[in-house]
């Protein structure tokens, strides 16, 4: 049955402004796969897809499906031949039910045109999930209650009421925990022995072994290889994307940080997000904090920030009982938050380099009367992406077009500029490609030694063992445990985060 | 990489002047038909009533600008300003207070009004659109309570007047009677840019329309700041209130309605971007022009006021539509 092709595209070249996107790629998918492709950051992989889905129309190149060349000039025409994407951020709208969300546009009507048959659309999608093996969503329900991993169900449903033959996952395992994942692929498996074409599109390379039978590799626009998953090593499939040997940090644990400790929280409470955290964080150390989504670790992070109002507890700084209440206030004590979701939370993605990376510390380049010193400013600038190697064009070249290591890259220098002394950091690396990980590793890591206190939540155990010097588990808005990294393992971590006996079935 | 760096500044210095060179091209070809449709066109005085008329509602956008770029909205400069030309009236006419305290007074209740406008929204949280809608009809009806429904005239201080419809100008070169008012403007949309490029409240305004959230997050007191974007916005209201009061040598409670549109529609013409985060005030002293030439001269081609207005409407919303194109 996998020998059969499905899609097959040749030769496809797409240029943007100032970018060749895809250069002669290529690209095939049979009946009943599932294809990993994978790639840094901007080597092409969303945009191929993309060109198959009919959201860009190629450039040159040729597509066939079923064995005969077709046109896919909208994602319209791409449903009519049975191929859907789900993008990277969900197109779902919030306000809906999760029935409506799915028949969007075709609603089964009643007798009268104009009036919705809402018992058929339930039906419908109560079938659709039975279909899924999906019991736990009530079509009733409104999508915004959902988690993101139910949303993303929602979406799967979405395609496969489309009758989709070709179903095209950006990046889908990004925001899910461990668990949510072996649910998703579960149904990633159901629907390739129904005969559904997988594209699946991912930065975590360990899921590859789990659930592609193939693997595609680009490179900078380009078609790299394609290489069965049981006859590759992780490593070669590595070697293939960066295409020369990425940074391994000698797990130096850098050297003890001091005793002196420069932020201690006691007891912070709020709402059923967080209820009684405590925990000390020492001058040059990296404090990992672990836990399943949910388990409050940014609700924490954003309390200790002022970004969020708190309950009670208290919060001392460099010994002093300080009260953070804006995150202004956490400025001004040098504490700073580095949001997971960069683009909503961190950067002013219409301005430019040099605008954003002073956008924390503008204060500190004013002359009389709230005048900015631009030659300053610039400087600044400058000095930032000399010093953290920031691949951008010009200082006049707006974030949103720098990839996201660099867009991350960007806030870190915001940051520095901004004199913090206490970096908390939210999934540093989510989004963010194999070769841009080791050097945002090796940018903690000097930071550190540098005196720099940094918290550094993550949700990948590896990255949290490799990087940490203390690990605080949370589970439920809880602190479950604080463990010496020599001392921590995977399993006791997720011990920890899930309260109960370990049961690592996934990776 | 150098290479790449330079052609990166050209396109970006490219993409900024095509936006100016649409609306300032837009700006010479209706000079060009009205004064090959009319010789009275271009005639001294009626140039002069085209400044003239661009000067009120030019001050009024460049307040609105500000808003704007912080993706927020302004819908009462319109009544802000005739509250203040009343608030000036009775200052000096019932008062009989000085002039310069008439000014002050004016101008003042501008800011306050802007202030209100700037807490309601940032402290209140609610949305730019009601909160301005509600301070619309609040300067309104002040403005009608105050005045007792009628104008306020400033017969016994000849002064007043001379601040908009004297030439200073005219003083030092004789023959270019240009009104006071229209250097007033002038002078008002160079420090508006020089605050919106060079100062902190500007870099504000953008980063707040770009991103409001992330700027927040970095520290920055969004809501203050916010509160200071509005007041500026009302401060331009008041002085739009003197120029207008001085203009007409009365305060008309009855006036202002419908200026906060030609207002935005000046910034949306020139470029300023509702979703926030983009804006020039050199656009928007262009929009404004460009409103004024437009009915100035629809008015000399005796076209009725009905129709001026379904011009001026489709210009509007062809400019935006142009904007978008020219950003594919």
């Amino acid at each position: 049955m996998a020998d059969e092709l499905l899609v097959r595209m040749l030769g496809i070249d797409k240029r943007f402004p100032g970018v060749h996107a895809l250069d002669q790629c290529r690209f095939d998918l049979c009946y009943g796969e599932v294809h990993a492709l994978c790639g840094e950051n901007g080597a092409g992989k969303s945009t191929l897809m993309k060109v198959l889905a009919g959201v860009y129309p190629k450039d040159a190149g040729r597509i066939e499906f079923k064995g005969q060349e077709v046109e896919i000039p909208s994602p319209r025409a791409a449903q009519k031949l049975g191929i859907s994407i789900i993008h990277q951020e969900l197109s779902l709208m919030r306000h809906l039910t999760v029935a409506h969300n799915i028949f969007i546009g075709r609603e089964p009507r009643r007798q009268l045109p104009f009036l919705l048959d809402e018992r058929a659309i339930n039906r419908h999608t109560h079938d659709l999930f039975e279909s899924m093996h999906v019991h736990h969503i009530d079509p009733r329900t409104v999508v915004g209650e959902l988690t993101l991993a139910m949303q993303q169900m929602v979406e799967i449903a979405r395609a496969l009421s489309l009758q989709a033959e070709v179903l095209i996952m950006d990046e889908p395992t990004a925001a899910l925990t461990d668990t949510e994942i072996e649910a998703l692929f579960g149904i990633i498996r159901r629907l390739r022995d129904r005969g559904v074409g997988i594209v699946h599109i991912s930065h975590r390379l360990e899921e590859l072994k789990l659930i592609a039978d193939r693997v595609t590799v680009m490179r900078d626009g380009r078609y790299v290889a394609t290489v069965p998953t049981a006859e590759a090593s992780l490593d070669q499939i590595i070697s293939l994307m960066v295409g020369r040997t990425i940074y391994e940090a000698t797990p130096e644990l850098p050297e003890q940080p001091s005793e002196e400790v420069v932020l201690r929280v006691r007891d912070l409470k709020r709402g059923r997000a967080i209820r009684g955290v405590s925990l000390t964080l020492h001058r040059g150390e990296i404090l990992g904090i672990a836990g399943l989504v949910g388990a409050g670790r940014t609700e924490l992070a954003r309390a200790i920030f002022g970004a969020d109002p708190i309950d009670s507890g208290s919060v001392e700084v460099n010994g002093r009982l300080v009260h953070i209440a804006s995150p202004c206030d956490a400025v001004r004590h040098g504490v700073s938050y580095l949001s997971e979701d960069r683009k909503r939370y961190g950067l002013a993605l219409g301005l430019n380099v040099e605008v954003n990376t002073g956008l924390a510390a503008l204060k500190k380049f004013l002359r009389w009367f709230g005048v900015v010193d631009f030659s300053r400013a610039r400087r600044n600038a400058e000095r930032i992406v000399e010093a953290l190697s920031i691949k951008t064009p010009s200082l006049r070249q707006k974030v949103k077009h720098l990839s996201g290591g660099n867009q991350q890259k960007v806030v870190i220098g915001k940051w520095l500029t901004a004199d913090s002394n206490i970096l908390i950091f939210d999934e540093p690396t989510r989004g963010i490609d194999v070769g841009a990980k080791s050097e945002i590793y090796r940018l903690l890591n000097d930071l550190a030694r540098q005196g720099k206190s940094i918290i550094m939540i993550s949700s990948e155990l590896p990255e949290i063992l490799r990087m940490s010097h203390r690990i605080l588990v949370m589970c439920e808005g809880r602190a479950t445990a604080e463990l010496d990294v020599r001392q921590a393992t995977q399993e006791k971590i997720m011990y920890y985060a899930t309260q109960r006996e370990a049961t690592l079935d996934v990776a | 990489m150098a290479a790449q760096a330079i052609t990166q500044r050209v396109s970006v210095v490219r993409s900024d002047a095509i936006q100016r060179l649409l609306a300032f091209g837009a700006l010479i070809v209706l000079f060009l038909v009205f004064s090959l449709a009319s010789p009275n066109f271009l005639s001294f005085d009626n140039v002069v009533g085209i400044l003239l008329a661009t000067a009120v509602n030019g001050v009024l956008a460049l307040g609105v600008t500000f808003v704007i770029v912080t993706a927020g909205i302004d819908l009462s400069v319109g009544t802000v300003m005739t509250l203040s030309a009343v608030m000036t009236g009775v200052f000096i006419t019932n008062w009989q207070l000085p002039v310069p305290l008439g000014l002050l007074a004016g101008v003042s209740t501008g800011c306050l009004a802007g202030l209100v406008n700037g807490t309601v929204v940032a402290k209140m949280k609610v949305p730019p659109f009601i909160a301005t809608l509600g301070m619309l009809n609040v300067a309104r009806g002040l403005a009608l309570v105050l005045s007792g429904l009628k104008p306020i005239y400033f017969n016994d201080t000849p002064s007043f007047n001379s601040i908009a419809m004297g030439s200073v100008l005219g003083g030092v070169i004789p023959g270019l009677q240009i009104p006071n008012a229209v250097l007033i403007f002038f002078f008002a949309a160079l420090v508006a840019n020089w605050l919106l490029t060079q100062t902190v409240i500007g870099r504000y305004a953008f980063a707040i329309g770009s991103n409001e959230e992330a700027t927040r997050l970095s520290g920055v007191n969004v809501d203050g700041w916010k509160m200071g974007i509005y007041a500026l916005a009302g401060l331009f209201s008041g002085l739009a209130g003197v120029l207008i009061a001085a203009r007409l040598n009365s305060a008309q409670p009855s006036l202002g309605l419908g200026y906060e549109l030609d207002a935005i529609s000046a910034a949306v013409i020139g470029g300023t971007s509702l979703g926030g985060g983009e804006g020039t005030i050199l656009g928007t002293v262009i929009g404004a022009f460009l409103i004024s030439t437009l009915t100035n001269g629809l008015r000399i081609l005796s076209v009725p006021q009905e129709w001026q207005t379904v011009i001026t409407g489709t210009i509007v919303v062809v400019a935006v539509y142009l904007d978008i194109v020219r950003r594919r």
